[in-house]
């Protein structure tokens, strides 16, 4: 650990004093390195800033796609609609519950994985390949598998679990229905995170595990003041993404609920007003506002992150 | 003994992984096999119960329905050519961010850090708007286009992480031993950074073959129509009717490529990780 940190230390020191003027072989690295990046930032600008600003600017107007002509600038209204229509604000906690609930819990049984993997000496292909098959498999395919497992006439899952009837109709109210849809995004999701955790997992130095050991810390002092503490940026960059992810949540519901009972997320709701009432104003405000949610969101995890994590790193 | 408690945790943990990953994937393999009559009357349980089996009759029913066949020809084409092309351009930034220091890199992670986070459904507006302008909306550059730039940030990141790991005066040091650059390019660099690149490679593919929004929504035919959708449209407008085994093999038939790809994939990764060159 000291001796990585110092050699990354030392190699990036006489990087990050550019204060000299520019030689001519930094001025030729500046270009070299401006042409190599130039295609990756040109297609990533044009897919996405470009047709976002376009949203931005249609968002402003009355517009449907089954009314073109009648195409009438009204302003913010779009967004007065949305934040004040109920459905906004229920598939936005909607999405919100999903996220934080699917998070947690893959968190929790992906480290645990994550362990596992990192600790066992056979079958290491046979693991690897199988963590990546979830993490591979279509989102629809997952979709539809779980929800004939859950289905009460054709599914196994009534007739695996004590609790519940052999007739128990899943998808018959919100609840139910809700915890599906997250089974099935926690069952594909959660290889991901494991492999995530896994890579910080390599990261935390064996020598200090291993003193602390010596030390008589026990297993969980060892987790909480040696591992965890020094996968603290591991563990960010995997509860960032997957939130995000979590957030955009749509194939899932799409397939399983088609939003029924109040399980739309707000992903779907954007979509359903855009592709399928064609309605390009409204449902440019709501792609704005997803963007921003989503933004909001991102602002907030490495917020309470850093927060939280130092706060642990300090009592360390 | 506290070895022996270890490894005894650690098989069971295994056990639980393999079930975690396989179990669903079994079940579906199961639905595939069970026949459409017994699904009507509903057939519970995990296995094709006696009587119930259908053999190899959905796979072939699925496999002669010209529209789905179409979709697995899309979705091959379309996430084939968003591979390479994304891998290829993702590469050379890659290459720049983890070796020359360049004003503007900041931007370029930003940018990648942005791109990464949005929501996807956000674009299916403006972009079923645009390609329709421009022509390419439900064609293959319709979809290869918006899967490029999705895969990108992803591609961009594990390859200069992995680049920066890459101990590049190696390269320099094959040059004082006699060898010209582009052989120490080839022979040196491009070893180390081949799995690299492979990784990139399979998680972009996975990416392209997953995608559903852009596959509904950008596509109205089957001249482009990805498998993803394919399967969702294949399920008709009842819910309550839907063809549950029949769509069993057809996703098992399109689970296939991503299994074999993890498979063929799997030892390069693994050789990249173990190689050890890297590290020595």
């Amino acid at each position: 650990m000291t001796t990585s940190t110092v050699q990354t230390a030392t190699a990036k020191k006489p990087r990050s004093t550019p204060k000299t003027p520019d030689s001519d072989r930094a001025k030729a690295e500046n270009a070299l390195g401006r042409k190599l990046v130039a295609p990756a930032i040109v297609l990533m600008l044009v897919v996405t800033a470009f047709p976002m600003i376009r949203a931005l600017y249609l968002s402003l107007f009355d517009y449907s796609l089954t009314d073109p002509d009648e195409r009438s600038f009204v302003g913010l209204q779009n967004y007065v609609t949305a934040l004040t229509d109920s459905l906004f604000w229920r598939d936005t906690a909607n999405t919100v519950m999903v996220m934080v609930v699917t998070v947690a819990v893959e968190l929790v049984i992906g480290f645990a994985f994550a362990m596992v993997m990192h600790r066992v000496i056979f079958a290491r292909g046979l693991i690897r390949t199988s963590i990546l098959i979830p993490y591979g498999i279509i989102t629809v395919v997952s979709g539809f598998a779980w929800q004939f497992a859950f289905s009460a006439d054709n599914g196994f899952v009534n007739g695996w679990l004590p609790f519940v009837g052999a007739d128990f109709d899943w998808f018959g109210e919100y609840g139910s229905s809700i915890v599906a849809i997250m089974v099935s995004e926690i069952w594909k999701t959660t290889p991901f995170m494991s492999l995530l955790l896994l890579a910080g997992l390599a990261q935390v130095s064996e020598d200090m595990i291993e003193a602390a050991k010596v030390d008589g810390a026990t297993w969980f002092q060892r987790l909480y003041k040696v591992i965890l503490p020094n996968m603290r940026a591991a563990i960010m960059v995997a509860v960032l993404f997957r939130a995000l992810d979590a957030y955009r949540i749509f194939d899932n519901i799409y397939v399983m609920t088609a939003g029924a009972n109040g399980t739309e997320s707000i992903s779907f709701l954007t979509y359903r007003q855009v592709i399928e009432q064609f309605q390009l104003g409204i449902g440019s405000a709501l792609s704005v506002l997803l963007f921003l949610s989503v933004l909001v969101v991102a602002f907030l995890i490495v917020k309470v992150f850093r927060v939280d994590l130092s706060s642990a790193r300090q009592e360390g | 003994m506290s070895a022996m408690k270890q490894k005894v945790g650690l098989t069971i943990g295994l056990v639980l992984i393999l079930l975690w990953c396989l179990l669903p994937v079994a079940w579906i393999i199961s639905l595939s096999f069970k026949s459409q009559t017994a699904i009507t009357n509903g057939s519970e349980g995990f296995l094709p119960q006696a009587g119930g089996g259908a053999g190899w009759q959905n796979y072939s029913d699925v496999l002669q329905d010209e529209q789905f066949r179409r979709a697995i020809l899309n979705s091959i084409g379309i996430s084939l050519i968003a591979t390479l092309l994304s891998v290829v351009i993702a590469t050379l930034a890659a290459y720049a961010i983890a070796r020359l220091e360049f004003r503007g890199k900041k931007f370029v992670l930003t940018t990648a850090l942005v791109i990464a986070m949005f929501p996807v459904v956000s674009l299916v507006g403006p972009l079923f708007d645009m390609w329709r302008t421009l022509g390419i909306y439900d064609t293959w550059p319709g979809l290869i286009i918006p899967y490029m730039s999705f895969t990108l940030p992803l591609a961009i990141w594990t390859l200069s992480a992995f680049f920066r790991e890459i101990p590049w005066e190696m390269e320099q040091a094959a040059q004082v031993d006699g060898a010209t650059s582009w052989q120490a390019f080839r022979k040196v660099i491009v070893p180390l950074a081949a799995p690299g690149v492979f990784t990139a490679a399979i998680l972009t593919f996975f990416f392209a073959w997953n995608d559903f929004v852009f596959g509904i929504s950008l596509t109205s035919t089957e001249t482009a129509r990805p498998i993803p959708a394919a399967l969702s449209f294949f399920v008709g407008p009842d819910p309550f009717s839907r063809p549950a085994s029949l769509l069993a093999a057809g996703a098992v038939v399109a689970t296939i490529p991503i299994v074999v790809i993890v498979l063929l994939f799997q030892r390069k990764i693994v050789a990249g990780l173990t190689s050890g060159a890297v590290k020595g």
